[in-house]
């Protein structure tokens, strides 16, 4: 069956039987391998990619849901050499031991900063619920996920500023 | 893990899904966020031979206020009733309840209708669509039922939908009375399912409780109401003794069996104090409402 879908801003498509998992399709077809398989029953968030920018779990998708959607995956997350504020986050934070969960929990943070620009902790808590760190690094992911909020209010305000616009005005 | 191979239908009209199912009757499944059905594929416990998504059928995504009830449709999804000013208004307790259900990323997908239809004993929503005495509309290409949902849950993963049919809807009545409900669950971490579970719903004449519903998840072979407990509570003033008299009547209409959640005997207990707590704090709502 045809499977047609946007990922990270590319068309792509494929040729899959139905009962092709999303994470096998952007594993295996699209050699996307940053999509992580951990559980593979739907507990842990390892397959976290974005559906139309809301998190999703893709080992609990079919492959032929998914077409006509836009998908992001952890490698859309970086512009060319640069890193996103999730990613930078991360990096500074040391918001990951073995790594495993990472691309999960960057997505998830991503989606949230989308949506709440300015989370407490407990909303971010909240929001890594479904994700699980077998490695049980929460304090640095919840830190990493604020140090990204705060570099994206930076960015926010340089933007704001170089356009002329009055510093922190409405 | 993968399923078992299964032909798959995307119908993009009601029409079109009902005359599939009347072709393929009890070899389709019908499926709508997947959440439920998707890990009992891989798990290979369903093995239809035709999926029908119904994910791209217009018009089914909307919660809408019609005559007397709300009518929420079969794509509107957990998250959707989380984040819904119209039922935070009429029927708060379902955003409690939709907080509770597996996981935010799960939330995204799955369906509040789909979660009713697969009728997972330990399933959030059944009790919540018995607290409120829902019904549940279904169609298929010869006609249009509808159900109540005191009649709909028939055993584990069955309900009285049949194979042709598919659930467009669910109706909740709108209270006229002041009223106030609280869903309590006990579970082991985010994401599992409930040890035990209780969805209370209240409506008041004055000091006195007009009607009253509850549903109860995880303690028995579906979701139960608990009538005789419901019963008890009617025309009367909810002081202790009357509240802890239909908390015990709901403990007993509980059918707990011992699991690694717990005991059956520790499970009726729990039933027991979550019924009193949602009592008091459905009531308190119900005069909030008035004040």
């Amino acid at each position: 069956m045809k499977v047609t879908l946007t990922v990270n801003g590319s068309d792509r498509s494929g040729d899959v039987e139905p009962r092709v998992l999303l994470v096998d399709f952007l594993r295996t077809n699209l050699r996307l391998t940053g999509t992580h398989v951990g559980c593979d029953t739907s507990s842990c968030g390892a397959c976290t990619v974005l559906i139309e920018g809301e998190p999703v779990k893709s080992c609990t998708v079919l492959a032929v849901q998914a077409t006509g959607r836009s998908i992001t995956t952890v490698e859309g997350l970086a512009q060319g050499a640069n890193l996103s504020p999730i990613q930078i986050g991360f990096h500074e934070e040391h918001g990951l031991q073995c790594g495993f969960c990472t691309p999960g929990m960057m997505l998830v943070g991503t989606s949230l900063l989308e949506r709440n620009p300015n989370p407490t902790e407990d909303e971010i808590r909240w929001a890594i619920s479904g994700n699980i760190c077998r490695c049980t690094g929460y304090m640095n992911i919840v830190k990493a996920i604020k140090h990204a909020a705060m570099l994206r209010e930076a960015a926010t305000a340089t933007t704001r500023e170089k356009a002329g616009a009055a510093p922190g005005g409405q | 893990m993968f399923p078992a191979a299964f032909d798959y239908r995307a119908p993009t009209s009601l029409d079109e899904t009902l005359s599939v199912l009347k072709q393929h009757g009890e070899a389709a499944k019908v499926m709508a966020g997947g959440q439920s059905l998707i890990p009992l594929l891989k798990l290979r416990f369903s093995r239809p031979e035709l999926v029908v998504d119904i994910a791209r059928l217009p018009g089914l995504n909307t919660i809408r206020r019609d005559d007397g009830h709300l009518a929420i449709g079969a794509l509107v999804r957990h998250v959707d009733i989380a984040g819904s000013k119209e039922l935070a208004k009429t029927a708060p307790m379902m955003v409690e309840a939709a907080n509770w259900i597996a996981d935010p990323l799960v939330r995204n997908r799955g369906t509040l209708v789909g979660s009713v239809c697969h009728a997972d004993p330990a399933g959030d929503w059944g009790s919540v669509m018995l607290a409120l005495s829902a019904e549940i509309v279904a169609r298929s290409a010869a006609s249009e039922r509808v159900l109540h949902s005191s009649d709909f849950f028939k055993g584990p993963f069955e309900t009285a939908l049949k194979a042709e049919e598919v659930a467009t809807e669910v109706r909740i009545p709108v209270r006229k009375g002041p009223s106030g409900g609280a869903y309590l669950k006990l579970e082991r971490r985010v994401g599992d399912f409930a040890t035990v579970a209780v969805a209370v719903q209240v409506e008041l004449d004055g000091d006195k409780v007009a009607s009253c519903g509850i549903g109860l998840t995880a303690v028995g072979p579906h979701n139960i109401k608990a009538t005789e407990a419901e019963r008890s509570l009617d025309g009367k003033e909810p002081t202790d003794q009357v509240i802890a008299e239909a908390a015990r009547l709901a403990a007993e209409a509980a059918e707990p069996k011992d699991d690694l959640r717990g005991s059956a005997a520790y499970k009726k207990d729990v039933v027991r104090v979550f019924v009193q707590r949602g009592l008091k704090t459905a009531i308190a709502r119900a005069k909030e409402v008035k004040a």
